[in-house]
């Protein structure tokens, strides 16, 4: 019931504020459109690097999405009475998780098979695509997300969340972009896609209890 | 008995009074032991080592690359446990460890990057590829880098310590995870794979100078630790009576 | 002894540049990262011997 209560209303948050859920979605489409301009628009050249570029592109709008996931809280005292309440703080944790992937991860996931077409990937992998990041945006922000609890009281922006949260992406997106690699090159997807499924269930179990570990770190308490 | 003992340890060390003690006697025979360790590993192995039948004396890199690699990689799980019990029994001095540790470990992977790179361009024909060795390496001097910047921009000394510490419980886990996934990727290539020495086949001559380049790597690595844990006790421990008379006893 | 003469030794057999710019460059590295806890630990107890004799002064 908290978990449910706790979700409706940061649904309600968000979608107060669209620019918040809009934002990312057009970075991930901008930042995919300037490979073709930068590296080349060649069909052949394209293909090889777009489960790279769309990973990368996921990645970084995730990432960046995540940057302020706790200020608002934290500057209306909403986080302090979070962290004190009865009900664990996990709970609202993870509904807070949950409605921050499902407004701005899941609109990814949607548009990927758009921007993979335009990349020159054969129809037949799109259904992987989508998939493969189906599975990885959710772990993204969760790993991002402890990035953000660490660094909630300071005002340093997206650089320091990025240097600290970079490196934990790497798993994520090696399995991720190989997914569609593998897909690409008709070898066995599933063991992959398990791989990925995998990492997901242990940030998804684990994650929550970090990120609420690194708020109360955070708030000093 | 036995766990008595260790509940002991436990509590002297966990007291930065009684470890600043301890260290005050450890480093004046550390410290040399280290640096004359480390010496007789390296010239042993630079000077009286026979050179590689293949490699011929390029291989010689490996007295300094294998003592960093296997220190920063010692050092980050050193800091991942100083993390946990900094989180789950906030112990002081595992936090001052969090802080102490860091520096010398970002420094050791820096020098197996770069070590191994010179090493590469004789044997491999190129400074640098990403095979899984030299890739988790990249990774984890970028993990000693996020804990390093996260202590340095918050201010209260504990909080700092306890934030990297979540983090670094993190980074083990994956430290591992980016182990497998890299290993992963390259079969995924089936690029060349490469080896820089072939698995246990080392000759005794070479083994001996490596064994104790490394230990005195090692070594050399406790004593930057604990001068810089020093130095932060003193710092956290600066308005205690006994720091007070420490400095006034060194000022005159 | 591995080598014949100090020239020799000096260019470990062609890959000299490789292996003295590996051991310089580590030498470096470990060397600074010494120097910089010493003097780290020097500043904090100067601070503090600073802190203590504005203390006295003021009493």
């Amino acid at each position: 019931m908290a978990f449910r209560a706790a979700l409706s209303r940061e649904l309600l948050v968000l979608w107060r504020s669209p620019a918040e859920i809009i934002n990312p979605l057009f970075f991930f489409v901008m930042v995919i459109s300037l490979f073709p301009l930068a590296i080349s628009p060649r069909p052949e050249t394209l293909a090889l690097i777009a489960p790279g570029v769309l990973w990368v592109a996921a990645l970084l709008a995730v990432m960046l999405s995540l940057d302020g996931l706790f200020r608002r809280d934290q500057e209306s005292g909403v986080l302090e009475q979070l962290l004190t309440s009865p009900v664990m703080t996990v709970v609202p944790v993870t509904a807070k998780l949950l409605a921050h992937w499902l407004l701005t991860g899941l609109p990814l996931v949607l548009v990927s098979p758009v921007l993979a077409h335009m990349l020159q990937l054969p129809d037949r992998v799109l259904g992987v695509v989508m998939l493969s990041l189906l599975l990885g945006t959710p772990a993204l922000t969760v790993i991002g997300a402890i990035g953000s609890a660490l660094t909630v009281g300071l005002n340093r922006g997206g650089i320091l969340l990025a240097v600290l949260v970079l490196p934990l992406y790497i798993p994520v997106l090696i399995f991720g972009a190989g997914v569609i690699r593998t897909a690409v090159e008709g070898g066995p997807v599933p063991g992959v896609l398990a791989i990925l499924g995998a990492l997901l269930a242990l940030t998804a179990s684990l994650g929550p209890l970090a990120v609420a570990a690194g708020l109360k770190i955070s708030s000093g308490n | 008995m036995v766990w008595q003992t260790i509940k002991r340890w436990y509590h002297m060390l966990g007291s930065p009074r009684y470890f600043h003690t301890f260290s005050s006697r450890v480093l004046p025979w550390l410290t040399p032991i280290a640096l004359i360790t480390l010496v007789t590993g390296l010239v042993w192995g630079l000077v009286f080592a026979p050179s590689d039948y293949q490699q011929g004396n390029s291989y010689r890199i490996i007295f300094i690359h294998v003592p960093a690699s296997s220190g920063a990689l010692m050092g980050y799980m050193a800091l991942g446990v100083s993390g946990l019990v900094a989180v789950v029994w906030r112990m002081k001095m595992a936090e001052v460890m969090l802080k102490a540790i860091a520096p010398f470990g970002a420094a050791l992977a820096a020098i197996s990057l770069i070590t191994g790179s010179l090493w590469g361009k004789p044997t491999w024909g190129t400074y640098w590829q990403w095979d899984a060795r030299m890739t988790s390496m990249l990774i984890l001097l970028f993990m000693y880098v996020g804990v390093i910047a996260l202590q340095n921009v918050i201010r209260e000394p504990r909080q700092a310590a306890r934030a990297a510490g979540l983090l670094a419980i993190v980074g083990v886990i994956n430290v591992v995870i980016v182990k497998y996934s890299v290993e992963w990727v390259q079969t995924l290539h089936q690029g060349s794979t490469l080896k820089l020495f072939g698995e246990s086949t080392i000759n005794p001559a070479m083994k001996y100078p490596l064994l104790i380049s490394m230990l005195g790597m090692w070594l050399l690595y406790a004593v930057n630790v604990l001068v810089r844990a020093r130095t932060e006790v003193e710092w956290r421990e600066r308005r205690s009576k006994w720091v007070q008379t420490l400095i006034r006893k060194g000022d005159q | 002894m591995a080598f014949e003469s100090f020239a020799d030794f000096l260019a470990m057999g062609k890959h000299g540049f490789y292996v003295w710019s590996a051991y310089g460059i580590s030498a470096f590295l470990v060397i600074t990262s010494m120097v910089l806890a010493l003097r780290g630990q020097g500043r904090v107890r100067q601070t503090l011997a600073r802190q203590q004799r504005r203390a006295e002064v003021d009493k």
